[in-house]
């Protein structure tokens, strides 16, 4: 299993997301000014703060010339995941549902929170448990959760994981953590499990998502 | 030669720009004529205090800065230490504390910004980020104001550009009020074989400037804000720098990529004094010379004077310089990340920084004269004869009982909890952060073979202020203590010395003698310093402040799962005091809630038995014997108690032998002396520690002769919660 | 010309910034203060206002949460030479 790991300018989490990766199959980075996806079987856009966050988050970093292949590979079935920056981009690109906003507590939060899954059947949680509670960090300023329909998304199926027990550290509509596309081969999540896959630092809830993908039967 | 701009500003302008008649007189003996304006310009921000330290350069070369995993010592843009498998780690400290007083948020975000350029410009990759701020009560609504706006601003920049946040403390003392204190500690790694320095070599080789646009920025700033006091003048408070911590991380990247490809000869980041410090500085230790053209500097706006360019203090921004060969790599990679790399200059055998607009020199100085020969001082200490500063306003009813003294200390501002701050900052970037904040006396990181390395900083305003030479080994003993709690032996000391004018006898004492225990402690201790930061200057009208060292310590520990942690972890555990602990009450954190004046001096410490206290904690941390250690620091025994308690959830029952006064076992301090261990019964009489009781229950019970307190875990979290009002 | 292009957050989304900024008036003794929202201003010389709703769609806005008002001003001047034409700026030597 071949993960490719997007970087752009102002990518924060793109090693840590290639350690991730790498705990599963194999991963390498994939520089935003190539087209080139060079084969990889999932594709991981991770955290950090793409072009400074500017205009808005994930605005810029959405029209990248790799994303014009994330997004052709996207629409082929091939499994992308999105954290926090990354959720950011593929909901500016389309690819994802919502949008996020600032949260209601206009500050920047890092803490430790429980996630719940909602659903086993998208490319990143198929190696969970549903209503398994996963320790996660979250550490955003813009990851409120907004759906014009949140019902709509709701009986869709595709709210794929939710804040536990008055965790909710921003204020996202249904404590929405995470959100998957119509086809379940695209998630976008705000808390980042590429920083729990490892008990020393914390946790190793995060490493079922990666576990996950590399389930995912290769072309 | 003599370059062709004519303007000769003369002595008034000198003056105006800081330097003194004697000064002035020097630059022009050592020029052979007077200076114009772009070279006045130069002179006057580098013979500033802040950039040469001409009042304590003397006293810091009485430091000792050699140790066996020393890699990179004082005078380089950061110190290294040794940490194993060909990995070293760089850090340093540095004070941002006037433009926090203009502009909290870009003050911090700056300070931030250019420590971390500091690490990176000698090759290692930051990893890590503390902070020491100081500020006024919290009554203040301006001290709200400025610590709210600080704590953002450290977060802006330190998750943008992807460090973590680690640790940090903070303070309230009124002294502070009109100077609060910024102090940014960074930490990075590198393999030593890609360490680079930052002397300019090698003639004929091109220099070339990369990072953002150069602008208006802090001209002045240097010069200006940090070598005199503020309030007098206040029209000459001068632009304020603004950073942009996305051009940062492309800056780093881009000088991390230069560096990993071998296409540098050297590197320096531009910090205070802009192109005018670094250009001089890489000349300095190369002993060679540069030519610059400032028009091909890219510009952010138009019509920029040559000396304007020369001082312009806009951010992230570094010089480079390469052989010739190469020069087209090192834009292209510049290119890579859109950081405008720009070739700008040549390196020279002429030992002359010359300036050129386009083929017209505007500037020609001898680097010797720029930097090497600015005067240094010698200060005229002398001891206060009256208190300098008065007592810290009451606020806990003489009356309360011991219950009611541990809430208050609990809930005062500098014991309460900072998780409020701490939680706007990222602090597991990077995936190497063991220990977070409020899991331990020091945050823990780990290093790739499985050991990891430990850094706290630590610095005492109040207690240097009662005897500046015993407060600042406490300082250094307390940081040293928080290192042994998790585990690790230190490898090397960073300093920020906060003080105030030293041109006043008084002062000057107390940076002398400051320094004095810093060297003493340092040697005690056997930690060399590795570099650091002075701040002068930092007082106003209503006077100076806390005379105040803040000293980081790394340190490395050979087991990254064995990391220690304070809290308490299992009902049952045994509760021990270890060290030779020697609290007093005056200058302690009670002495300042019941008003009490400073004391004329501390009580004199046994150092080498706290080092042997600080080895034996050490050696049981790392032997997994122990289930808790923490420090005793501000509120002595009883607070300490209270906050492993409430780390952990968990209760304690606790009787103290109360040979002497009670309130004084309770609630006395002695930093760097005494540590509260937890762990089975057998592994703390093996570490001579003091039977003091039991974890279990909810509540912490402290019985000290017939003084006893009893107060529930609920009760002391709201108290200790307390902090969390500052930052709605 | 010179265009100006003000962004709000879309009606009905809660916008804490205007709710921040709302408490913060009264506390500063301003009275009779109501629906306050913080948005954003792009200004920007255009050879074709034309184009601008299109830009507003394609990067400028995020229509899911934002909403937008275009106004163009024919008789302010456009600014001349940008910073993004300064020398180096596009990475090169100038």
């Amino acid at each position: 299993m071949r993960f490719g790991v997007v970087r752009f300018p102002g990518t924060c989490d793109d090693v840590d997301a290639l350690d991730a990766c790498a705990k599963v199959g194999d991963a390498e980075i994939l520089w935003h000014g190539d087209r080139e996806l060079r084969g990889v079987d999932a594709v991981v856009i991770p955290g950090g703060f793409s072009y400074g966050d500017y205009l808005r988050v994930g605005a810029i970093a959405r029209f990248s010339p790799v994303m014009e292949s994330v997004m052709a590979f996207a629409r082929d079935g091939g499994p992308v995941l999105g954290i926090c920056n990354g959720f950011q981009v593929l909901c500016e690109a389309g690819l994802l549902p919502g949008a996020l906003l600032p949260n209601v507590g206009l500050r920047f939060i890092c803490r430790q929170v429980g996630v719940v899954v909602e659903r086993t059947d998208t490319a990143f949680t198929s190696a969970c448990e549903p209503g398994q509670v996963l320790s996660i960090p979250v550490k955003h300023t813009t990851g409120r959760y907004f759906a014009p329909d949140p019902a709509a998304l709701e009986a869709a199926g595709q709210v794929v994981l939710r804040y536990a027990h008055d965790g909710n550290p921003n204020g996202s509509t249904n404590d929405i953590a995470g959100v998957c596309n119509e086809r379940r081969n695209v998630v976008g999540l705000m808390p980042h499990p590429e920083h729990a896959v490892d008990e020393l630092l914390g946790s190793a809830d995060g490493l079922t998502l990666f576990e996950s993908a590399a389930r995912v039967p290769v072309v | 030669m003599s370059p062709s701009s004519s303007t000769v500003p003369g002595l008034q302008s000198a003056l105006e720009l800081g330097l003194t008649e004697q000064e002035y007189g020097l630059v022009c003996d050592k020029l052979g004529r007077e200076p114009n304006e772009v070279e006045l310009a130069m002179f006057s921000l580098l013979w500033s205090e802040h950039c040469s330290y001409k009042h304590s350069r003397k006293l810091l070369r009485t430091l000792p800065t050699e140790g066996e995993h020393v890699v990179m010592g004082p005078g380089e843009n950061a110190g290294a230490v040794d940490v194993g498998d060909g990995l070293a780690v760089a850090f340093k400290v540095e004070s941002h504390n006037h433009p926090s007083a203009v502009e909290p948020f870009q003050g911090a975000a700056t300070g931030v910004g250019g420590i971390l350029r500091d690490i990176f410009a000698i090759g290692a990759r930051p990893i890590a980020v503390l902070d020491s701020l100081r500020f006024g009560e919290p009554s203040s609504a301006r001290s709200r104001y400025l610590l709210d706006h600080a704590v953002s601003g450290i977060a802006h920049y330190g998750n943008s550009v992807g460090v973590a946040t680690v640790g940090g403390e903070v303070y309230h003392e009124a002294p502070y009020e009109q100077n609060c204190l910024v102090n940014a500690m960074a930490l990075g790694l590198a393999r030593r074989e890609r360490m680079i320095r930052s002397a300019a070599a090698g003639v004929g080789n091109v220099v070339v400037l990369f990072g953002s646009s150069t602008g208006r920025d802090g001209i002045g700033g240097a010069s200006v804000l940090a070598s005199a006091e503020l309030g007098v003048n206040d029209d000459k408070r001068p632009t304020v720098q603004v950073g942009d911590p996305f051009a940062g991380k492309k800056a780093l990247e881009c000088s991390l990529e230069l560096l990993e490809r071998g296409l540098l000869v050297s590197l320096q980041d531009l910090g205070a004094a802009g192109l005018t410090s670094s250009s001089a500085e890489m000349a300095s230790k190369g002993g060679v010379g540069l030519d610059l053209d400032v028009s091909r500097v890219p510009l952010r706006e138009a019509d920029m004077e040559p000396f304007e360019i020369m001082v312009s203090e806009s951010q992230e921004r570094m010089l480079c310089v390469c052989e010739p060969e190469r020069v087209d790599e090192v834009l292209a990679v510049c290119a890579k990340w859109e950081v405008h790399g720009t070739a700008i200059g040549v390196v020279t055998d002429t030992r002359h920084l010359r300036v050129l607009d386009g083929d017209r020199v505007v500037g020609d100085v001898p680097v010797v004269a720029l930097v090497d020969e600015c005067p240094l001082y010698d200060l005229e200490p002398a001891r206060p004869e009256r208190p300098l500063y008065a007592p810290p306003a009451a606020t806990l009813d003489p009356a309360a009982d011991a219950r009611a003294t541990l809430l208050a200390l609990l809930g005062s501002p500098n014991v309460a909890s900072r998780l409020p701050l701490f939680q706007q900052y990222d602090w597991i970037v990077q995936s190497r952060t063991v220990r977070r904040p409020g899991e331990a006396d020091a945050a823990v990181l780990r290093l790739p073979a499985g050991n990891a390395i430990a850094v706290a900083i630590d610095g005492s305003g109040r207690r240097v202020a009662a005897d500046p030479y015993t407060g600042t080994v406490e300082a250094v003993l307390e940081c040293a203590a928080n290192l042994a709690c998790v585990g690790a032996e230190p490898l090397g000391l960073t300093n920020c010395l906060n003080f105030g004018n030293p041109e006043k006898p008084h002062i000057a004492w107390q940076l002398a003698e400051s320094i004095r225990g810093l060297g003493d402690a340092c040697r005690a201790l056997g930690v060399p310093v590795v570099g650091g930061n002075v701040s002068l200057y930092n007082e106003g009208a209503k006077g100076p402040i806390y005379p105040t060292p803040v000293v980081g310590i790394v340190g490395g520990l050979p087991d990254a799962a064995r990391a220690g942690r304070l809290a308490f972890a299992r009902a049952g555990d045994a509760i021990g005091l270890a060290g030779p602990f020697a609290p007093r009450l005056p200058a302690s954190e009670l002495a300042k809630l019941r008003g009490d004046a400073l004391p004329h001096a501390l009580a004199e410490l046994d150092v080498s038995a706290a080092r042997a206290a600080h080895e034996a904690v050490r050696d049981a941390v790392r032997a997994g014997a122990l289930s808790s250690a923490h420090d005793v620091a501000e509120g002595g025994l009883a607070v300490a108690l209270a906050e492993s308690a409430l780390a952990g959830g968990i209760g304690a029952v606790v009787s103290v032998d109360a040979g002497g006064d009670a309130w004084t076992r309770l609630f006395g301090e002695a930093p760097g002396s005494g540590f509260v261990v937890s762990g089975p019964r057998a592994a703390l009489e093996s570490l001579g520690a003091e039977l003091l009781g039991e974890v279990g229950g909810d509540a912490v019970e402290i019985r000290a002769g017939d003084v006893a307190l009893r107060a529930t875990l609920a009760e002391l979290r709201e108290a200790h919660g307390s902090l969390a009002a500052l930052f709605p | 010309m010179r265009a100006r292009v003000l962004v709000r957050p879309k009606a009905g989304i809660l916008d804490p910034q205007g709710i921040a900024v709302e408490r913060a008036l009264p506390a500063l003794g301003f009275q009779g203060v109501q629906n306050v929202h913080v948005g954003r201003l792009i200004e920007l010389d255009v050879e074709d206002p034309a184009q601008l709703d299109d830009m507003c769609r394609k990067l400028l806005v995020n229509p899911l949460i934002e909403d937008y008002e275009v106004v163009p001003d024919a008789s302010r001047p456009a600014l001349g030479p940008s910073q993004s034409d300064a020398p180096g700026a596009d990475g090169t030597k100038g």
